[in-house]
């Protein structure tokens, strides 16, 4: 009896290991931004293509950076769930129109509906490569002090914006 | 058909320009070479097992010319791998820094071949206290002595 035991503690050890490996998302890399400055840039906007964007302009305010295009085919996962939350005035999402042609673009905006406050223009994806983008879509939670607070990568689900993120926000704005 | 000829050059010469127009943004060997070093050392995001040097994902070919334009501001290599792990994480090198949360990552597997040498021995000793050394009954002792003497005697001969 008691020779079997320490290879099936073994085994029950290793099967623990696997059932935890296994089922966790390879694809979610934890962001080392998280907790840091939301990184600086001035992109033109896509509406008003003279007029610019910062998220210095956002200090004191806490928003919500997305990040997507119209060839990301799990954006349109995620954008009724956008432009819910836009119609609800909870929180203030700002796009970044990651290296997409304007003309798709606005094309998008107008099939789809456009939840965001203005979306900004990062036609050669530099600005995403400042901010870690490695798969579209991205959101980021950026605080009032413009700290990014929480990333979420992959379309925005129902579970992680109750769960998540929209506690965070009210969290942040008090 | 002097005429045909000279069109036919004209056509040949249009297209060499055109090739050398759409060959990649590798002017400057150096710069390439350095940049294929640097980015052999990091993962692509976007497909997991290959390098950002062998992968043809858009994401690599953004990060491989920000590396070609880290070099050509005269950064070094470290700078611009810090660059990316500021961006990306560690999870970007395929050598991940010794640091705290890390040790079991690098060490894991030695621990692992400690705990098993380990178990080894204690399973050798054991069976080894268990094993009693059998003695000869006397009829044994005959023969062996017998056998002994044969083979000396053989080998006289």
């Amino acid at each position: 009896m008691n020779r079997f035991l320490l290879p099936l503690g073994i085994f029950i050890v290793l099967v623990v290991f696997l059932a935890i490996g296994l089922n966790r998302d390879p694809r979610e890399v934890p962001s080392p931004l998280v907790g840091k400055p939301a990184p600086a840039f001035e992109l033109p906007q896509l509406h008003k293509t003279e007029a610019t964007f910062s998220p210095k302009d956002m200090q004191g305010k806490v928003w919500l950076l997305n990040v997507w295009a119209s060839w990301c085919v799990s954006c349109r996962q995620e954008h009724p769930l956008l432009v819910e939350l836009a119609k609800s005035g909870l929180v203030p999402i700002y796009g970044l129109n990651y290296k997409d042609q304007r003309a798709d673009a606005l094309k998008w905006l107008q099939q789809f509906g456009d939840p965001y406050a203005l979306s900004i223009v990062d036609a050669e994806g530099r600005v995403g490569i400042d901010y870690g983008v490695y798969g579209v879509p991205e959101t980021y939670v950026i605080d009032k002090a413009g700290v990014i607070r929480f990333k979420q990568i992959g379309p925005v689900t129902q579970g992680a914006l109750d769960k998540t993120i929209l506690p965070l926000v009210k969290e942040l704005q008090k | 058909m002097r005429r045909l000829l000279f069109a036919l050059s004209c056509l040949a010469a249009f297209n060499l320009g055109h090739a050398r127009e759409a060959a990649p943004v590798a002017q400057d060997e150096a710069v390439e070479k350095r940049m294929v070093v640097i980015s052999e050392e990091l993962r692509c995001l976007v497909c997991q097992n290959e390098s950002l040097a062998a992968s043809r994902a858009d994401l690599a070919q953004d990060l491989r010319r920000e590396i070609r334009e880290q070099i050509g501001q005269g950064k070094s290599d470290q700078q611009i791998l810090d660059f990316m792990v500021g961006r990306y994480g560690d999870f970007v090198r395929y050598r991940p820094p010794l640091k705290g949360t890390t040790l079991f990552l690098w060490f894991g597997p030695f621990l692992l071949l400690v705990a098993g040498v380990a178990a080894l021995v204690i399973y050798l000793r054991r069976r080894g206290r268990r094993v009693v050394e059998a003695g000869l009954s006397a009829e044994e002792q005959q023969k062996v002595d017998a056998l002994l003497k044969q083979g000396a005697e053989d080998n006289k001969s």
